[in-house]
């Protein structure tokens, strides 16, 4: 039975053994739902309030698509590196950007077992 | 005539993919200090940033223009060319013709306008061939 109180952005470093590249975000803010897709097109017609979003794009535009939907985060999968721009973009706008060495298949499963839903 | 309390115009550079989504942050921005309810912020965002992405990607630049009234937002999207050749066609969902460039970085799915319609209240676009287009979208505040 999955806790009805939602899991914290710092809640997600352990599970996700991840680190968070925004020092300075918030990582109080609760996550309300998961989601992962690299079509940035797709993800603005899907993004929700609250969503950690997987995705292995690290260009400006993830930052802006994230912070239009109200995300909680950006997640980059496999160690990725987000270029400079990107991360001072998501820091002034404070948007909380983590890296994991995990494969975007094994963070979904771990968001998923831990009780974080699918968009609505 | 409702009197209008804000009117912000944002030219749009084609083919400016580092600043896409400025206009849109900034649109946003000026609707949450004037108070715009969390639902209606989050759909104008969501239109604003695939109608500035549309002149980035498609058009030879453009204007993006804000205004509010007392009864609605409403943003119009006015571009310089090329004009859409099939409107019928370019409104279909999954209908592309994004070049390599707008799909290295994850756009192009053809899910712009339809978006757009889908999220604003009231939808108009307008285009002639060699002229450009021009797309209003009205959102409701009561």
């Amino acid at each position: 039975m999955p806790d009805e109180t939602p899991m914290k952005i710092k809640d997600l470093l352990s599970l996700l053994e991840a680190k968070s590249m925004t020092p300075g975000a918030d990582l109080e803010k609760d996550v309300l739902c998961g989601y992962t897709c690299d079509l940035l097109s797709w993800v603005m017609a899907h993004g929700q309030e609250g969503m950690a979003w997987v995705t292995v794009q690290t260009h400006m535009n993830v930052i802006a698509v994230a912070v239009l939907s109200d995300m909680a985060c950006v997640i980059l999968p496999e160690n990725i590196e987000m270029e400079k721009e990107s991360l001072d973009k998501a820091a002034a706008e404070g948007m909380c950007v983590l890296s994991s060495p995990l494969s975007g298949y094994e963070i979904c499963g771990r968001l998923h077992a831990a009780g974080v839903p699918d968009k609505e | 005539m409702s009197s209008t309390l804000l009117h912000e115009d944002y030219p749009v550079e084609a083919e400016d993919y580092t600043r896409a989504g400025e206009a849109s942050a900034d649109i946003k921005r000026k609707l949450k200090q004037l108070g715009v309810s969390a639902g209606v912020l989050r759909r104008v965002s969501v239109a604003s940033y695939e109608v500035e992405l549309n002149l980035v990607i498609h058009s030879r630049g453009g204007v993006l223009s804000l205004e509010v009234t007392p009864e609605r937002v409403l943003l119009v999207s006015a571009d310089r060319g090329p004009g859409i050749p099939d409107l019928e066609l370019a409104m279909r969902e999954g209908w592309s013709t994004a070049n390599e460039t707008a799909r290295s970085l994850g756009f192009g799915a053809g899910m712009g306008l339809p978006n757009m319609k889908r999220n604003a209240d009231e939808f108009d676009i307008e285009s002639q061939l060699g002229t450009g287009t021009t797309i209003r979208m009205g959102f409701l505040l009561s």
